[in-house]
């Protein structure tokens, strides 16, 4: 293995290079008897990404779904290759990366993968690969008044969750005050903020120049809020590996073999020259040490302990959002109830109608239809989508356990407060409701607690409620173990007592009167 | 008529018809009672007998015919207690929210009915921890809260022992002492003949026979009011 002669090599005879090194070294292999046991014609290279909405990085070939395409898809294969492998493509979603790789279900990942203290800490890591700058992009009648995030105080700044931007716009909160608003994607918060539900979206300059290439309307100011840089990651433990992948990837940015996949997918800038120049300079020294600094020797106890506000407060979101939600299901599910046990023939079959419409659909959809499918019509803030959406789901839900508690009512119940001279609406109001509504205290507790855990779901709309906010939290210290368990405390503590109290109403009505 | 009558009419029904599906329950019944009456409904299973008393409240429409009623009180025969109210704010609902009485008045009142009816240690009560006579009190009471002149009891002695059943009879010989009228359904001959002032006997949605029930149980003259009392004894005695 001539150095020199890596040097020299251009891309497009790399193919035939390795094959020919790929020959020899299985020779050598099948004459050592002792090395048989792993003997594989092509040792699989399986890399982890993810696909959706990934260009330029990850993205399926439009013109073979099967095969992807990108300049990490082209990455993963030069580490491959140059370490005599096949490459495979596993896909796995962005926020999932880090954990997936710590489960090894992959020997390595790409995907914009960015370089944080805490990915670090928790994993194997290559040398950055890419420099890339936070840059803020907006609409472009704002072109000139939304310049840095100091200019965008009391404003909603968009970003993609668990990222660097993200953890920068939190820092801009207290120092700009602006808000935060995060996405599970890279693709919604360039759309919102021309919907105007976003003022801007700080992202690095690859998402940014794709979206500016897909929507009209918005600019990217000039400025960087910070450089950050993408990284390769593997199961920890893998250091050997992955000081294999760093030679890989220094030989290929002094061969240029870097600089042509870059062009290639038109993200080669002057930030690369100084990056590529600096990591072959370090050459021989620690392997990782990267730009991403030391890595934070916190434990999880101390980590625990600096995210439990946030937790709390999320934990404050999910339960507002639960309760404003079940109250609607309530007012709602009752009229509904109301209307199909006393309304005409017509009206109950619309309602009944209506009913099977909701329940019949999932409520991802609703949520999506909701927020994002009326956005052209009428927009929604987030929290108003999300309370919308889940609170007429739950009333669908809500309307037919009243329904059949109502008709659960003795027909003698009414017979008697008829007899007594009340009105259906008295009888109802005294007589039919309250019972029904003993009937339909079990029910309805199930329900709620469903809620709470079911509006999790609306972090698809950019709300930050309990289960989303763990899940930064995990990304950011990459462990689910405190977080998970966290999280699940906060679930319970929310739900226990609701159980408690309704199992207490429900002994008081069975035992005598006070 | 210029002459003063003996007593007023508080209820008078005429002609009445009932149809359910293809079965005519009700033929043509008249019926009339006066203030301080108790007249006894008699007649076997399906004769008729609770449907009028369910036209008469207001429960059921008729097909053809007139009922003229003074304000009616209807006991019903599973009494049909409010479930989740205790035996006190059952007899209070009705004047509280159809007579819009003060609560204070409301509740004086209920506490007074229930001590009457011998129930007044029961006003904390729920429905399912009453007996069944208890439950029937409580259900006379609330009947009576509005104080309806006219007072519908559905098979009164149907779930009382012996004792109870004369306990009964005496409470409701004090109300139509006041000059309330009793209309009561009935399968029990004896009860009918000690207690009631009139009897009507009921067969297939008529009345077949009716007078003073010493004379009609003793001496019946229809074939319909014989095979009744026949049915009676034989189910007395078994």
């Amino acid at each position: 293995m001539s150095h020199d002669d890596r040097l020299r090599s251009r891309p497009r005879d790399e193919r035939r290079g390795t094959f020919g090194l790929t020959a020899l070294l299985a020779l050598i292999l099948a004459a050592l008897p002792a090395a048989a046991q792993e003997r594989a014609p092509a040792p699989e290279l399986v890399w982890g990404g993810d696909a959706e909405g990934g260009a330029p990085y990850v993205e399926a070939d439009a013109d073979d779904p099967t095969r992807v395409v990108g300049f990490d898809v082209e990455i993963a294969e030069l580490v491959a290759r140059r370490s005599g492998r096949t490459a495979r493509f596993v896909q796995v979603a962005y926020g999932s990366l880090d954990q997936s790789a710590r489960r090894g279900d992959f020997d390595l990942a790409l995907s914009g993968i960015e370089d944080i203290p805490a990915r670090r800490a928790e994993l194997a890591a290559s040398i950055p690969y890419y420099e890339f700058q936070e840059q803020l992009t907006v609409r472009a009648a704002d072109g000139s008044r939304f310049r840095t995030l100091a200019d965008l105080r009391g404003r909603k700044v968009a970003t993609l969750g668990g990222t660097m931007a993200y953890d920068l716009l939190l820092e801009a909160e207290s120092a700009h005050g602006l808000t935060a608003v995060s996405y599970d994607d890279d693709v919604h918060p360039y759309s919102d903020l021309l919907l105007g539900r976003v003022d801007a979206v700080l992202l690095d300059n690859v998402l940014a120049e794709r979206a500016m290439r897909r929507h009209a309307g918005l600019v990217t100011q000039p400025g960087s809020a910070a450089a950050g840089h993408y990284i390769i990651i593997s199961a920890p433990g893998n250091t050997a590996f992955m000081a294999q992948v760093d030679d890989i990837l220094r030989t290929a940015m002094a061969d240029g073999t870097l600089e042509a996949i870059f062009r290639r997918w038109k993200v080669w800038n002057d930030d690369q020259p100084p990056l590529f120049a600096r990591l072959l300079a370090d050459a021989g020294a620690a392997a990782g040490a990267g730009t991403g600094g030391p890595a934070p020797a916190t434990s999880a106890g101390e980590a625990a302990w600096r995210y439990l506000p946030s937790l709390l407060r999320a934990a404050g979101i999910t339960l507002a959002l639960s309760c404003a939600a079940m109250l609607l299901a309530i007012v709602l599910g009752a009229a509904v109830a109301i209307g199909r046990v006393y309304g005409g023939p017509l009206l109950a079959a619309l309602l009944t109608a209506w009913v099977e419409l909701v329940r019949g659909t999932p409520v991802l959809l609703q949520l999506f239809v909701i927020y994002y499918g009326l956005a052209s019509v009428v927009r929604l803030p987030a929290y108003l989508a999300a309370l919308l959406g889940l609170g007429l789901n739950y009333a669908a839900y809500e309307s037919e356990v009243y329904r059949s508690a109502l008709e659960s009512v003795p027909r003698g119940q009414l017979d008697a407060a008829a007899s007594l001279g009340f009105s259906r609406g008295q009888a109802l109001r005294l007589v039919r409701a309250p019972q029904a509504f003993r009937l339909a205290l079990a029910p309805m507790t199930n329900d709620f607690v469903a809620m709470l855990k079911d509006s999790s779901l609306v972090s698809v709309l950019t709300v930050v409620e309990l289960t989303k906010q763990t899940q930064i939290y995990a990304t950011n210290i990459g462990s689910w173990v405190v977080p998970g368990l966290l999280c699940a405390g906060l679930y319970l503590a929310m739900s226990l007592p609701l159980g408690h109290l309704a199992r207490r109403l429900e002994a008081r009505w069975r035992s005598p009167a006070s | 008529m210029s002459a003063a009558r003996p007593a007023e009419t508080v209820l008078a029904v005429t002609g009445l018809c009932l149809r359910r599906g293809t079965r005519e329950i009700l033929r043509g019944v008249d019926l009339t009672a006066d203030a301080g009456e108790v007249v006894a409904l008699m007649g076997l299973s399906g004769s008729g007998k609770t449907t009028i008393l369910r036209v008469v409240a207001g429960l059921e429409r008729a097909d053809a015919g007139q009922v003229a009623a003074a304000k009616t009180g209807m006991v019903f025969q599973f009494h049909f207690l409010f479930e989740h109210l205790s035996a006190l704010e059952n007899v209070m609902l009705a004047p509280v929210h159809v007579q819009r009485c003060p609560r204070a008045d409301a509740e004086r009142r209920a506490r007074q009915l229930l001590e009457q009816l011998g129930v007044g240690h029961r006003c904390g009560a729920l429905p399912r921890e009453l007996s069944g006579g208890e439950a029937q009190r409580v259900s006379i009471a609330r009947a009576l809260a509005v104080d309806p002149p006219l007072l519908l009891l559905d098979e009164p002695t149907a779930s009382l022992d012996p004792a109870r059943r004369h306990d009964l009879g005496d409470a409701l010989a004090r109300l139509a002492a006041t000059g309330r009228t009793l209309v009561l359904t009935s399968h029990d001959d004896d009860f009918v003949r000690e207690h009631a002032t009139r009897v009507l006997v009921l067969s297939e949605g008529r009345v077949v026979e009716q007078g003073d029930p010493r004379e009609v149980i003793a001496r019946p003259q229809h074939p319909a009011t014989r095979e009744l009392l026949q049915v009676e004894r034989a189910r007395q005695r078994a």
